[in-house]
């Protein structure tokens, strides 16, 4: 055991140790759960800086790699790796869970059961940091299937009022899509040849075995559509979107944030990690229709922002859009696509988890999300509550200079020279679609603010006494703040890292 | 044909024989207040069994003319059906005792079915597989009408009974006019007639006692459309017979229905595989949706078991002309017969910790039972999740066999598994409504529910299997290749 060939695996398997030994302790010890919770989401979260720390920004393929049988019945092999597309968003699971175990220190939704709430969270994040570096078709299944159970449970237990209707349509819904993303995986498996007619479940042989021509374009179409429709719900691209608005408003506040800052970008990784480069036939014929339903994510997400009346929701609603802009980069099937979507996905991780804490902090203190029942004034109320709010959502409507803006401003310039066999004029008009979008954007997020952080503050909450921004609070925000200011600031430290793998991607196509 | 017999190969039954004899005469001497004292008496005599069996491990042994044939197969069913044998007496004790039930004859109906489950995978001619195959079910009519005060038990064991007899009745006539046209009994032998080929009106017989014969059968496992039997006598049944007959009789008739198929009419495939395809893809949709409406937890469980049938019924539709294809399909049922049979049998432990103080057993009863009953309420929860085929547990390695194997197969495979993966979703939202109610629901009161000790062993013990088999599937591999019936 080393530490290239340990170090991820120990960082994704600590939150799961931790949910055992949460399991075993005695329940009156509320407050040392939750220490236990810090402890372990930190200790994993020191691995992973310092993965980043001895990764190797230079080298393309694999690093950390341990590739062992798991259950050589099946040819399933226990195969992790990381590269410069999964880092970030492996980083990110960890910062964006180690914060959430700091947020809980403060409060536990209604109704209590801290244990479980707490050994859920951290088996959550083994099965989310999983996903992204799962190099074995099976593990990646299982990994990615890992999340729905804790899931559905974070929501149907601790959510809001309408919370069991929401957890058995977010598990039904993306259960669906995963049935077929598996028999898609199964057929990979079957159609594959690493020589002597041995398939193979490698996410890397695959795309060696694809890149040499091994599939077919019938089978590529197909199977596309198969894994595809699995990634899709997940993202979720439009129309496979009506889970999320329900899922995320009824969830609690670290379940939003977790789902919105790392579920949604498993499929987009899905995407370019495993449906990109092992079809990539496939994808550029359904590129145009991805790159389509995109632009109609985009632009609907938009509209319908514009008729939330619940502040939750409304954020809700708004990640529909975002990864819409996530979509159109990986259509292009260009290298700055393909960059602007991960940068997309982690600049979202970040605003949109932020404005999930933000939501659910002006819920601890309203105990209503309804924009009108609030009816403005937070900026007097809670002066640092609301600047932190405006300042995130000013970042999410994509501000030059915050992170929010590259992903999308990349988006829609990869959009506008697309990759060679897919058509210039239909990206183009997609591009406009995605220009309209950013202004509706805008001007949604304006208007929220305008009704919840400006105004004057109505009588009933004169009274009531609500404190500002807590120490907990800021020490799970200010780390996301940072992050939202420095990548504005700084894109390159993003785009460096995944420059190279993206590159060496795209030369899967032939192009 | 005048052999000796080797008692050996026998032995595991002739225990169980014993302790069958054993059990009822000393039943009899027993004071009522005594009664109880059957129960150990019969786990006795299956533990001696199941190491009589256990010793014959690695051994091919044939007696009574090949007839009864002892081999890897039969071994891996012989040993799963004992540890059943062993779960139930278990999950029955306290139920059994306090029902105010005739405790010595039930052990020993029970033990009499368990001994035809274990004839059931080394019969190898037709005349012991039917034996065998009555051996289970004759103990089943009495014992499911054996809360006799009880009109829908009685209910229960008539519908059992007459359903029963009438499937015997056509797959016995099948089985005759089989052995008319080959002059044989023995299922290899059978199989090697058929693969000849036979002039066109014995061609069309010999389908027709198949059919026959798959009808028969499938009253056996419960599958659409000749399933009617199975949620009212489950319900009206006490609940571990309820469980008897989900597990061990249904994996009996699926033991049964392998080698007839695998080994007596696999030349026949062209004309049974699209039977199977219809039994199968109709059994798990009408299972599945059916059970969506379900509001009482044993009529759920049976519903879900005809669904789960559903899904053992697919690789019969995979067979095709490729000898490794069909043994992919052959181990990937048998595989999920066992791992089905766990989870149910863990589900039904549950209920019958449940069964005293909730006479009606409807899935509200179930509220809020993670307070008052942490343990069976995770364990419950891990069963039906499991049996929704969610990885990473014991279920969704079931189910993954058999999608691999139909994924394999291609055309009408890739057709049902698309079928079968449709379901698994459907299949969850009633799965988890039990969940939902032990979690997400408040129930009326916080009283600790106790259950049995040996119950809640019993819950435990199937639920470590879930999660075990589910993160080290491997387990499964060391099962044996499952490859002697098929491809001889």
């Amino acid at each position: 055991m080393t530490w290239e060939n340990s170090a991820i695996t120990i960082a994704t398997l600590l939150p799961l140790v931790g949910a055992l030994v949460i399991a075993l302790v005695p329940r009156q010890y509320d407050k040392g759960v939750r220490a236990l919770g810090i402890v372990f989401t930190g200790a994993a979260l020191a691995f992973a800086i310092a993965i980043t720390f001895t990764f190797d920004y230079g080298a393309s393929g694999l690093q950390f790699q341990l590739n062992v049988p798991w259950i050589p019945a099946i040819d399933a092999r226990y195969h992790v790796g990381i590269d410069g597309i999964s880092l970030p968003l492996y980083v990110l699971t960890f910062v964006l869970s180690f914060l959430c175990a700091i947020y809980t220190w403060r409060i536990v939704p209604s109704p209590g059961k801290t244990k479980a709430f707490i050994a859920l969270m951290l088996l959550l994040e083994t099965g989310m940091a999983g996903t992204f570096i799962a190099f074995d078709l099976i593990l990646f299944f299982v990994f990615w299937e890992l999340v729905l159970v804790p899931m559905y449970f974070l929501i149907g237990i601790w959510g809001s009022a309408n919370r069991e209707y929401a957890a058995i349509k977010f598990f039904l819904y993306t259960l669906f899509g995963s049935v077929f993303m598996l028999l898609g995986f199964l057929a990979m498996f079957f159609n594959s040849d690493i020589g002597g007619g041995v398939h193979t479940f490698d996410i890397i042989a695959l795309q060696d075995y694809a890149a040499s021509g091994g599939f077919s374009h019938a089978f590529q179409l197909v199977v596309f559509a198969a894994v595809g429709l699995g990634f899709a719900v997940k993202v979720p691209m439009w129309p496979f979107h009506t889970w999320l608005p329900d899922a995320h408003t009824e969830a609690p506040t670290i379940g939003s944030v977790l789902l919105a800052g790392v579920m949604l970008k498993m499929g987009g990784y899905g995407f370019i990690r495993i449906a990109l480069p092992i079809l990539p036939y496939g994808a550029q014929k359904y590129a145009p229709w991805i790159g389509l339903l995109a632009a109609i994510a985009i632009v609907y997400a938009a509209l319908a922002c514009l008729a939330q009346k619940d502040l939750k929701r409304l954020i809700a609603f708004s990640s529909v859009g975002h990864m819409g802009f996530v979509m159109l980069g990986i259509a292009t099937l260009t290298s700055i696509g393909i960059n602007a979507a991960i940068f997309g996905m982690v600049a979202h991780g970040l605003i949109t988890g932020m404005l999930f804490f933000c939501v659910g902090s002006l819920y601890d203190r309203y105990h209503t999300r309804e924009i009108a029942e609030i009816g403005g004034g937070v900026m007097q109320k809670l002066p640092y509550l609301g600047g932190v709010f405006a300042f995130v959502a000013i970042a999410s409507l994509g501000l030059p200079g915050l992170a929010g803006f590259w992903g999308e401003v990349m988006a829609l310039l990869s959009s506008f020279s697309p990759a060679q066999p897919l058509s210039t004029p239909l990206f183009r008009a997609f591009m406009i679609a995605g220009g309209v979008g950013t202004i509706l954007t805008a001007g949604y997020f304006l208007w929220m603010l305008q009704r919840v952080n400006m105004g004057t503050l109505p009588e009933k909450w004169k009274s009531q006494a609500f404190g500002d921004v807590v120490a907990v609070e800021w020490a799970s925000w200010v780390p996301l703040l940072v992050g939202i200011v420095v990548l504005g600031l700084f894109p390159s430290l993003l785009t460096d890292v995944t420059q190279v793998p993206v590159n060496s991607l795209l030369g899967l196509f032939g192009a | 044909m005048n052999q000796a017999i080797d008692y050996t190969a026998i032995l595991p039954e002739l225990i169980l024989a014993g302790t069958i004899v054993l059990v009822l005469v000393v039943d009899a001497f027993l004071s009522p207040a005594r009664k109880w004292m059957t129960m150990p008496l019969a786990f006795a005599g299956v533990v001696a069994s199941l190491i009589a069996t256990l010793t014959l491990i690695g051994d091919d042994r044939s007696t009574f003319g090949g007839a009864f044939v002892v081999d890897e197969f039969a071994l891996l069913f012989k040993v799963f059906f004992l540890t059943v044998a062993l779960l139930v007496l278990m999950v029955s004790f306290r139920y059994i005792r306090e029902g105010r039930f005739y405790q010595g004859e039930f052990y020993f109906l029970v033990l009499t079915s368990f001994l035809g489950c274990l004839l059931m995978p080394s019969s190898r001619d037709l005349l012991m597989l039917f034996i065998s195959l009555e051996l289970v079910s004759a103990p089943g009519f009495v014992m499911a009408a054996f809360r006799k005060s009880d009109p829908r038990s009685n209910e229960a064991g008539i519908k059992f009974f007459l359903f029963g007899v009438l499937s015997t009745a056509v797959m016995l006539y099948g089985m005759s006019l089989i052995y008319g046209l080959t002059g044989s009994l023995n299922l290899t032998e059978i199989g090697r007639a058929l693969a000849t080929p036979l002039p066109p009106g014995r061609e069309t017989m010999a389908l027709a006692s198949i059919l026959f014969i798959v009808a028969g059968f499938a009253f056996k496992v419960s599958a659409v459309p000749f399933q009617f039997w199975a949620p009212d006598t489950y319900e009206g049944a006490p609940v571990p017979v309820a469980a008897f007959l989900a597990t061990a009789s249904k994996a009996a008739g699926f033991a049964g229905l392998l080698q007839l198929m695998f080994v007596a009419f696999p030349a026949q495939y062209e004309f049974w595989t699209p039977i199977f395809a219809v039994l199968s893809i109709l059994t798990m949709t009408i299972g599945n949706f059916v059970a969506l409406q379900q509001r009482q937890v044993v009529r759920l469980l049976a519903y879900s078991s005809i669904a789960q049938a559903g899904y053992m019924l697919l690789p019969f539709a995979l067979v095709s002309a490729n000898p490794v294809i069909n043994q992919d399909a052959f181990a990937a049922a048998v595989t999920y017969i066992l791992i089905y049979a766990v989870m149910t049998l863990g589900a039904f432990a549950v209920v019958i910790a449940m069964a005293k103080e909730s006479r009606g057993l409807l899935i509200t009863d179930f509220a809020g039972l993670s307070r008052r009953a942490p343990v069976i309420a995770v364990a419950m929860t891990l069963f039906m999740v499991s049996l929704a085929g969610i990885p990473p547990l014991a279920g969704f390695w079931a189910k993954f066999l058999v999608f691999q194997v139909a994924i394999q197969r291609g055309g009408i495979g890739t057709a049902l598994a698309i079928i079968m993966v449709v379901n698994s979703v459907v299949s969850l939202s009633y799965y988890l409504a039990v969940p939902k109610q032990m979690l997400f629901v408040d129930g009326e009161h916080e009283r600790p529910l106790v259950a049995p000790a040996m119950v809640t062993a019993v819950a435990v013990l199937a639920s470590v299997v879930v999660v075990a088999v589910g993160v080290w599937p491997e387990l499964l591999a060391h099962f044996p290749p499952l490859s002697t019936l098929v491809g001889q």
